[in-house]
């Protein structure tokens, strides 16, 4: 036994990944000029800001000029094959069947209890491509799923780099930079463009609720990718930031995070944090009609049963200090739920949360809502009741994310 | 004639946990033990100038932290530290690691196979859901559910509760989880052999089954329920060895008013008129005692220290049929430099970890297969390492002590006993697997000890060596263990307790069936139990 064998080279060589726990992106370099802050956290697995020069000040770029936003750590499959439509449409809860080659929708995909297991966004590159994008990782629940169908699932993040260009002055910069033909793209259009011999796709969606566009590319034409675009935004605004602004971009477009909003459920230890889609909001995904999908009987039942135990809610809360993590109360003494994001909107002028709380309230029940937020101040909680109201999302709507054509600004 | 309140029999580390619970209740308890030192098989000896081994348990993980706190071990001197993951060296000279990093640990997986790197999440959750659920078990006497005492029926009906908690698949997983092999447990999670080893090799440690045997799956959540400060599944280092746990047990007991009394071999339990009266020592000495417990394993304690005519014919039945077999030896190593691994890089944190050369789960089912035909494996499953790469009591500087758990080893060689010449080609067979990862490694051997399932037996009374005092498999768990009616560490004889590993919940250094024993004892004799921390929440 043992040794002697030619040992395989490739996984030799990735031996060496214990001494960089925190790899970098293929942007890192810029990213690292950038980061006056030094101020990072770990995204899955990657050294990524949380901000990197002044979170205050990067969260205005996205609103007023444009903002340039590493998404490369987002988890990214290859689906591709004949089947490729049938296998996303058995797998995920909205049709796949509408959705057109060029272009991407938001969607989600339960276990066989209905459970949500991650919400995403699915790029349709083709009749039978498909990139689906995640925070988490689920090669093995697609692999599983695969089987019957003539379709490859790859996993391609360290493959494919990713930026998201997000505010009013982002179409012009991309035009500026050359991409001829960007101002065809509407909302969820894709389109492929040339970029340093290889090629860019790049999608006009984004996580901000504003004017923006998405860009993945082979992760060797990432550094240029970067110089291309802030050389062309420079005049424009461009500026790098983190995933601080970017959070409250998100927040404000009512956006909900996997993980953050939700427990995604092969997280979920507790089996009472498992969520169905219309406990988190994307009950609008599910399509009865569409033929079968995973988790389609359970969340038929619950529906049918009224089994539906949580509501993901927008909340405006009365003054102006976030509620963030408050505990939800109804009628000041009962508790019903919980903040799970909360902020002063600059854009909306309003102070605004997601909540998760217990039906009916939120639901049925929607006055006489309360959180109790404890601000720190100097060592002291300061303990405040403030009335909630249940309100729509996004709690901002702007015309330029819709546009057409994009304006300049 | 002076009659102690208790007396317990054998100083390892549940009879010490024991007398140190009663001692502090206001019991005057007596502890006697055969060796000339305590610590059964949690001992740290130097039996070579300058080296402190772990003779025989090694890791501490499983020992319940309340435990730690109520008999005020830290201030005894027990320290527990963490230590890096783990890896599996591969027959074709590289290495699957387990990294600390969940990130680092998923990007070490998948140079092996992206499927299993991203399956290990949905693993990692669906054995945390069990250990959730057995860990408050840990610390209450099971129930009987024969009984129909107030207290048994509150006790079922919180095992019901904790059942009716579940959802029918967890149920479903559940009861599977508690009966099935780990080999085809983790068929349903990973594809990759030496991703199964490196999980199957907690499903097999300690017990005479292997891992394509039902009741396997169990075994690896008994190693993983455990915790060090908090971080559960972690294991760690007893800083000076595993002798320091027992060491600083003895020192809190002698600190309550305890007394010891070492070289003192049991020869049999006094008994008059069905009720345990006291000890007789091998040399015909009586010590008298209202209460005998006794940490010796079952079979030890009813087949030779107890007369037969003491005990019911079903009882005596059901322990000689009790399942404590042997399956495990120990080579402990003294080094005189850092042994070198080839396939790790130098600066690897593994060096700081546990290893392994067993790279697939058919290797360690043949190595079973030499087990049952009366053999040690030629080919053995070792969990070894070298603590003290993060522990400087145990080693003059730069030279190192290495500790090899080594399966399987039967209780006898093809029928019988061992000879010194076996324990020699058994300690071969764990050297030269070694020496063919490491090279040069037999020129660093400065002394070794070495123990065969006869060595332990004989000198820490463990029958055949079995490590868990009894299997850790389904039928011997919960209010079967170690015998169905006597789950609650009384025994047929009045006054005569049981506080081993042989008792719910079982073996590992954890503590916990000596401390709900002292429970019991204490509930017969109408004490309060102020001074015993309830379990900790499970949230």
């Amino acid at each position: 036994m043992i040794r002697h064998v030619e040992i395989n080279s490739a996984r030799s060589a990735a031996q060496s990944h214990f001494r960089t726990l925190r790899l970098g992106t293929p942007f890192q370099p810029r990213i690292d000029a950038l980061g006056l802050k030094q101020d990072w956290y770990s995204w899955a697995g990657y050294r990524a800001p949380h901000s990197l020069w002044d979170e205050e000040l990067e969260y205005f770029a996205i609103r007023s000029q444009a903002a340039l936003f590493d998404i490369s750590p987002m988890t990214k499959y290859r689906i591709e094959g004949p089947d490729a439509e049938a296998y996303l449409d058995r797998v995920t809860l909205r049709d796949v069947t509408k959705l057109k080659p060029g272009r991407v929708h938001y969607t989600a995909w339960c276990d066989d209890e209905g459970f949500v297991l991650d919400d995403g966004t699915l790029f349709r590159l083709s009749p039978t491509r498909f990139r689906l994008c995640s925070q988490e990782r689920h090669l093995p629940w697609l692999l599983d799923s695969a089987i019957g169908y003539e379709v490859s699932v790859e996993e391609e993040t360290e493959a494919v780099a990713g930026l998201a260009l997000q505010g009013p002055t982002s179409f012009a910069i991309l035009r500026d930079a050359g991409f001829v033909g960007v101002e065809r793209l509407k909302v969820f259009d894709l389109a492929e463009f040339e970029h340093d011999g290889a090629t860019v796709t790049i999608s006009r969606t984004g996580f901000t609720g504003d004017l923006g566009y998405e860009l993945f590319v082979p992760a060797d034409k990432a550094l240029s990718l970067w110089d291309r675009l802030m050389a062309a935004g420079e005049l424009r605004g461009i500026r790098a930031i983190g995933y601080t602004a970017l959070n409250r971009a998100r927040l404000e477009a009512g956006l909900i995070v996997a993980n953050a909003d939700f427990t995604t459920s092969e997280h979920a230890i507790r089996t009472d944090r498992l969520r169905m889609p219309d406990e988190i909001g994307l009950g609008f995904m599910i399509d009865p009609d569409k033929g079968h999908f995973n988790g389609r009987r359970a969340i038929l039942e619950a529906r049918a049963r009224k089994k539906l135990r949580h509501v993901l809610v927008g909340l405006e809360i009365e003054g102006n200090i976030p509620a963030e993590h408050a505990i939800v109360y109804y009628r000041k003494s009962q508790e019903v739920g919980l903040v799970s994001a909360a902020m002063w909107s600059p854009m909306a002028k309003r102070n605004i949360a997601l909540a998760s709380l217990k039906r009916p309230y939120g639901d049925t029940i929607v006055d006489d809502l309360w959180v109790e937020i404890y601000a720190m101040r100097e060592l002291q909680y300061q303990k405040l009741m403030k009335r909630a109201k249940v309100v729509p999302r996004p709690f901002i709507k702007l015309d330029r994310r819709t546009a057409n054509p994009p304006a300049d600004f | 004639m002076k009659a102690w309140d208790a007396i317990v029999i054998g100083g390892g580390h549940n009879g010490l946990v024991n007398a140190c619970y009663l001692q502090r209740a206001g019991l005057d308890v007596l502890v006697v033990e055969k060796n000339d030192w305590v610590g059964g098989a949690a001992t740290s000896r130097e039996l070579t100038p300058g080296f402190l081994y772990s003779n025989c348990s090694y890791v501490c993980s499983l020992f319940r932290p309340e435990i730690m706190r109520d008999l005020e071990l830290p201030r005894f001197g027990l320290q527990v530290i963490s230590y890096e993951g783990g890896a599996v060296f591969t027959r074709d000279g590289d290495y699957l690691a387990n990294y600390r990093d969940h990130d680092a640990h998923r990007r070490e997986f998948a140079r092996f196979s992206k499927r299993d790197a991203e399956a290990y999440d949905r693993y990692s959750r669906d054995v945390t859901r069990q250990c959730r659920f057995i860990q408050p078990l840990l610390m209450r006497t099971a129930p009987d559910p024969t009984s129909f005492r107030p207290r048994d029926l509150g006790e079922l009906l919180y095992l019901g509760k904790k059942f009716a908690g579940l959802s029918a698949e967890e149920t479903a997983l559940t009861l599977r989880f508690w009966t099935m092999s780990i080999s085809d447990f983790l068929d349903e999670y990973f594809e990759t052999d030496v991703i199964k080893a490196n999980f199957a090799l907690s499903g097999i440690i300690g017990t005479a089954l292997g891992p394509m045997s039902p009741g396997t799956a169990y075994v690896l959540l008994h190693h993983y329920m455990g915790e060090v400060d908090g971080s559960v599944g972690a294991w760690g280092y007893a800083r000076g060895g595993m002798g320091a746990v027992t060491k600083a047990l003895a020192a809190s007991f002698k600190a309550s008013g305890g007394t010891i009394r070492t070289g003192a071999e049991v020869d049999h339990v006094l008994i008059k008129n069905g009720k345990a009266k006291g000890v007789v020592l091998a040399g015909g000495e009586e010590i008298y005692g209202k209460l005998v417990i006794s940490n010796a394993d079952i079979k030890r304690t009813f087949l030779k220290l107890v007369e037969e005519k003491e005990l019911p014919d079903i009882f005596l039945r059901r322990v000689r049929n009790f399942k404590i077999r042997g399956s495990s030896g120990k080579v402990n190593i003294a080094l005189d430099s850092l042994p070198e691994f080839p396939a790790l890089p130098k600066d690897s944190p593994i060096y700081r970890a546990d290893m392994h050369f067993t790279d697939s789960i058919e290797r360690m089912e043949r190595a079973y297969d030499d087990w049952k035909a009366g053999r040690w494996s030629s080919d053995p499953f070792l969990d070894m390492m070298i603590p003290t790469t993060l522990d400087p009591t145990m080693a003059p500087p730069g030279k190192h002590f290495m500790s090899c758990f080594v399966q399987y080893a039967p209780p006898k060689i093809g029928g019988r006993d061992w000879t010194d010449a076996d324990r020699d080609g058994f300690a071969e067979s764990v050297i030269s697997q070694i020496a063919q990862y490491s090279p040069g490694f037999r020129d660093r051997i400065v002394h070794m000890e070495v123990r065969t399932p006869r060595e332990i037996e004989a000198e820490v009374g463990l029958t055949e060596g079995n490590i868990f005092q009894g299997e850790l498999t389904f039928d011997q768990l919960l209010f079967n263990r170690p015998v169905p009616g006597y789950a609650q560490y009384r025994s047929p004889v009045g006054g005569l307790y049981m506080c081993g590993s042989s008792t719910h919940p079982g073996g590992g250094v954890m503590g916990a069936p000596g401390r709900n024993a002292a429970a019991e004892i204490l509930r017969d004799l109408a004490k309060p139990t102020l001074h015993m921390s309830p379990a900790h929440d499970v949230i």
